[in-house]
């Protein structure tokens, strides 16, 4: 604990495997801030409602271990509920994730250290990839060496990970069962928790823009084209919120 | 088909196949597509963008066509409570738990009112 801590004190250089460790413990130590115990908050709603629709303990740990994405186990609690087919269960669920790709593809940037980061190293830690840690890692990772990225990531992705499944079982064992007004209010927590931190994660003006434009269009796509509407909200909202921002800070160059 | 819907073991399989492998190809596929892209590229303005307007999509989704208790409250009571939290996070200079206090205030106080 002591000896490799000094050595980033005093700005020497760590042994790789020092410095790993080291970021790791600061990623661990970074879980406890507020977007956790949102989270925890949002999976009691989620307990509560798997409870509901009769779910066991197991399967509400495995498809939170599993998933690690609210949204895509709430669709797949929905389908499992109502009896749902494996392919079609599969379908909805894949649908609710695709977000997860162009999340990833973002991410991977930011936590990669050119040539030293192993591809095995990514696919694990793209596990934790989802709208706490991914807002997270975009608000606080630019600024870090990057040699600290990828160990920073993995230790905050994975204490998060640990105290909402932790979190979630004693919700489910000992909370009595959530209802009316406070459990409207338990669902509310994800979409507002989302909205402005996806705002306070906004790099440009033209993240803001894809931000307002999502809000705007969702609603439309989903009204005209259900099913598709998210993919369709995300390509049409964020390239034009991305064209409006390239011609609007590169005028002088185009 | 009874018969297997009922087995003890067909609720992990859904997870399995509906749920991990569903959800965590979709990261998989990121991370090979993400290849050799570059932090300060154009191409990655572009992406984050479209990721960022997906997740929007997905906000709007929950709030104006929510399943569950959450459908039971009426919409525009879902909608005054989301304006209050913007309004309620701008008043307190950008702060997260200024925002998410007064949304959720509206809405668990007005839906106790109403019923």
């Amino acid at each position: 604990m002591t000896s490799s801590d000094m050595d980033i004190d005093e700005g020497e250089d760590p042994s790789e495997f020092e410095g790993g460790a080291y970021w790791f413990r600061q990623g661990a130590k970074g879980a406890f801030c507020l977007p956790t115990l949102i989270l925890m908050m949002a999976f009691v709603g989620f307990t509560s409602l798997a409870r509901e629709v009769g779910l066991t303990l197991t399967e509400v740990l495995l498809m939170s271990l599993f998933m690690w994405a609210l949204p895509s186990i709430v669709v797949l609690t929905g389908a499992m509920s109502a009896g749902a087919g494996l392919i079609s269960a599969a379908i909805a669920v894949a649908l609710s994730a695709v977000r997860l790709m162009p999340m990833t593809v973002a991410l991977m940037p930011v936590l990669r250290d050119g040539k030293r980061t192993k591809t095995w190293h990514m696919l694990i830690v793209s596990h934790f990839v989802a709208v706490t840690a991914w807002v997270f890692a975009m608000r606080n990772l630019p600024s870090m060496p990057r040699a600290a990225r990828l160990p920073f990531f993995a230790g905050f992705g994975s204490t998060v990970h640990f105290v909402v499944l932790c979190s979630t079982a004693l919700s489910y064992m000992m909370l009595p069962a959530v209802e009316g007004p406070i459990a409207a209010g338990l669902v509310l927590l994800t979409p507002i928790y989302f909205m402005f931190s996806m705002y306070q994660a906004s790099r440009t003006s033209g993240d803001k823009a894809a931000l307002i434009l999502g809000l705007i269009l969702g609603p439309v796509f989903y009204h005209f084209f259900p099913g598709a509407d998210l993919l369709l909200t995300g390509f049409v909202g964020g390239t034009v919120a991305f064209v409006g921002w390239l011609f609007a800070t590169r005028r002088a160059e185009l | 088909m009874s018969e297997v819907y009922g087995s003890w073991w067909w609720p992990y399989v859904m997870i399995l196949v509906a749920g991990f492998l569903a959800t965590e190809c979709w990261r998989w596929i990121g991370v090979f597509a993400s290849g050799k892209l570059r932090e300060d590229s154009l191409l990655f303005a572009w992406v984050r963008a479209v990721a960022t307007a997906l997740i929007a999509g997905i906000i709007a989704r929950l709030v104006l066509f929510p399943e569950g208790v959450l459908g039971d409250v009426p919409v525009w009571l879902r909608l005054a409570a989301v304006a209050s939290g913007v309004v309620g996070y701008k008043l307190l200079n950008d702060r997260l738990m200024a925002g998410i206090i007064s949304a959720e205030f509206v809405l668990i106080g007005g839906w106790a009112f109403l019923i």
